[in-house]
């Protein structure tokens, strides 16, 4: 597999009034062509910072941020982008509001196949039926499988997820896990998911990135054996429960409310299920 | 999957039939209650009148008006139009000018700081202190003076509510497209100006009773006007208070069906923002 994402040595700051204050400092990233990979961390670490990086809509202070192999200098059509906030277009209907993307897009297909594929897609996601609805007319749940709908609609080869579920209730939000993965099976995208949710990091992605407190750079790696869709029942055995415990340990060393002892073992070889980085 | 609710009680036509009704009902009772509403207030008025046996130079009554009427109606079509005309021109140079002033201060941070206090002061000076001024500074162009003061009197709200909806439009929204590779003017097209539509409606709903005042004091003020203004003076210096009071009523007409026009626009323009009570 080759490395669709590949972030090196990235340093970030933001100008504030009180001085620059480091966000990003050392991180380091690698997501493979079809690799899922969450990004967890303490609230403020500069997770939101990542994926607009990512997205282009900004440049980092250094380091190197390759997609594809080729530096990004900017914002770029084959990024698709989810927040936790749905931004719908309230005036347009949910088919013109997942359609958006190609507006801006060059089109690749003819217009007819255009709506034949975001039809396709609300389907996937079980809002067919919706299409002539107005966003305020849809649950928040659905309004969210919309937007992922529009972040999909032009086939982009990274999907940038900002912790898109977060404002959903927990019945919803393990609905739409189930869709993701039904979505990830017919639709294949390079995902970079940010959550605060780390039952949702094992569920979804095949790698979890423990980020450090800010200023951030990569704490700890976690690899999940399982892939493809799963019932939620996976998340109640051992294995789940162990993954759990070790992140949740990484995240309070990451707070700084624990110490980091195993920083002091040396890191095991690459390709291992657990990877220390430092 | 999402969830579609079937209706178990009623069969699917009735419900329909009776959604119709009820939309039937809504629609007479918009009509019907603001018509009951004058009814009552004129009755009161006459009432008031009679009651207290007040001379028409003291207060015409309702009666009183379509005499006033009958005898000028010829300079009530004339002038009636020439007021509509100079308010809604005036109202149209608001807009275009509020609006980019409005876009001005919307996109740039230091043009807000720097124009605010300039627009605030100006809209603190009392119209009626700038007529004079305006009229003497331009002898003889009427019909520009009212223009220009029914423009200067209602660009403000447009001005201030377009730079307030694009100031507070979330980053999310910008991200969306410009994640895409979308330019500045895609954005302002596609969402900033829609989104601002809301607020732009409510801003001209207050500028159209505005401009209507300041037509007003132009041709009140200014010598040999013309338009409702000067048909009120002309009743004033002949003594003929039921005239006075024909045009007040015929500019409070005047005002109701701009105002309307404006609301229909908003419903074609901004209807979506509306939510159907639920």
């Amino acid at each position: 597999m080759t490395a669709m994402i590949e972030i090196r040595g990235v340093r970030h700051a933001y100008q504030t009034a009180d001085g620059p204050l480091q966000v990003l400092d050392g991180l380091e990233l690698t997501v493979d062509e079809g690799g899922f990979v969450a990004v967890v961390g303490p609230s403020g670490c500069g997770k939101s910072t990542l994926t607009r990086l990512i997205a282009g809509l900004m440049k980092p202070d250094a380091g190197e941020m390759l997609l594809h192999g080729r530096p990004v200098q900017g914002p770029r059509s084959t990024v698709g982008m989810a927040f936790q906030n749905p931004v719908l277009l309230e005036w347009r209907t949910i088919l013109q509001n997942v359609m958006l993307p190609l507006e801006i897009v060059p089109a690749k297909t003819p217009r007819r196949q255009q709506e034949e594929r975001a039809r396709y897609l609300l389907s996937l996601v079980g809002l067919d039926g919706f299409e002539d609805k107005r966003p305020s007319e849809l649950s928040g749940g659905m309004r969210q499988r919309a937007s992922l709908c529009r972040a999909l609609v032009h086939q982009p080869e990274v999907l940038i997820l900002d912790e898109p579920f977060g404002a959903l209730d927990a019945f919803t939000r393990e609905d739409l896990w189930q869709t993701m993965h039904r979505v990830k099976e017919n639709e294949p995208f390079t995902g970079v998911l940010i959550t605060h949710d780390l039952r949702e990091s094992i569920f979804l992605a095949n790698q979890v990135v423990v980020l450090s407190g800010r200023p951030a750079r990569t704490q700890y790696v976690l690899d999940v054996p399982a892939t493809g869709p799963r019932d939620l029942e996976h998340l109640y055995t051992a294995e789940a429960s162990e993954m759990l415990t070790v992140l949740r340990h990484q995240i309070e060393v990451a707070q700084g409310r624990a110490p980091a002892e195993d920083t002091a073992t040396p890191a095991p070889p690459p390709g291992s299920a657990a990877q220390g980085m430092q | 999957m999402a969830y579609v609710p079937v209706p178990v009680t009623k069969p699917r036509g009735v419900a329909m039939a009776r959604s119709k009704a009820v939309g039937k009902a809504l629609v007479s009772r918009s009509v019907m209650a603001p018509l009951a509403a004058i009814v009552v207030f004129v009755v009161l008025w006459e009432l008031l009148v009679q009651a207290n046996g007040w001379p028409d130079y003291v207060m015409a009554s309702p009666s009183d008006l379509p005499p006033a009427y009958a005898r000028y109606w010829d300079l009530f079509l004339v002038m009636g139009w020439q007021t509509l005309w100079r308010t809604v021109v005036g109202l149209v140079l608001a807009v275009v000018v509020g609006v980019a002033l409005g876009m001005i201060m919307g996109f740039s941070r230091l043009m807000r700081d720097a124009l605010y206090p300039l627009l605030v002061g100006f809209n603190a000076i009392p119209k009626a202190t700038v007529v004079p001024i305006v009229a003497l500074m331009f002898v003889g162009a009427h019909d520009f003076n009212t223009i220009l003061i029914a423009f200067m009197i209602s660009f403000f709200p447009i001005a201030v509510s377009i730079s307030i909806g694009l100031s507070t439009l979330e980053p999310e929204y910008r991200d969306i497209l410009r994640a895409l590779g979308a330019s500045q003017s895609t954005i302002f097209w596609k969402i900033a100006l829609p989104k601002t539509l809301p607020e732009f409606f409510g801003a001209m709903k207050v500028a159209v009773t505005l401009a209507f005042i300041g037509t007003n004091l132009m041709e009140i003020v200014s010598p040999h006007g013309r338009g409702l203004g000067a048909l009120f003076d002309s009743g004033k210096t002949n003594s003929d208070y039921p005239l006075m009071f024909a045009v007040l009523i015929a500019l409070a007409v005047l005002g109701i069906l701009l105002y309307y026009v404006v609301v229909a626009l908003e419903k074609i323009f901004a209807g979506w923002a509306e939510r159907t009570p639920t």
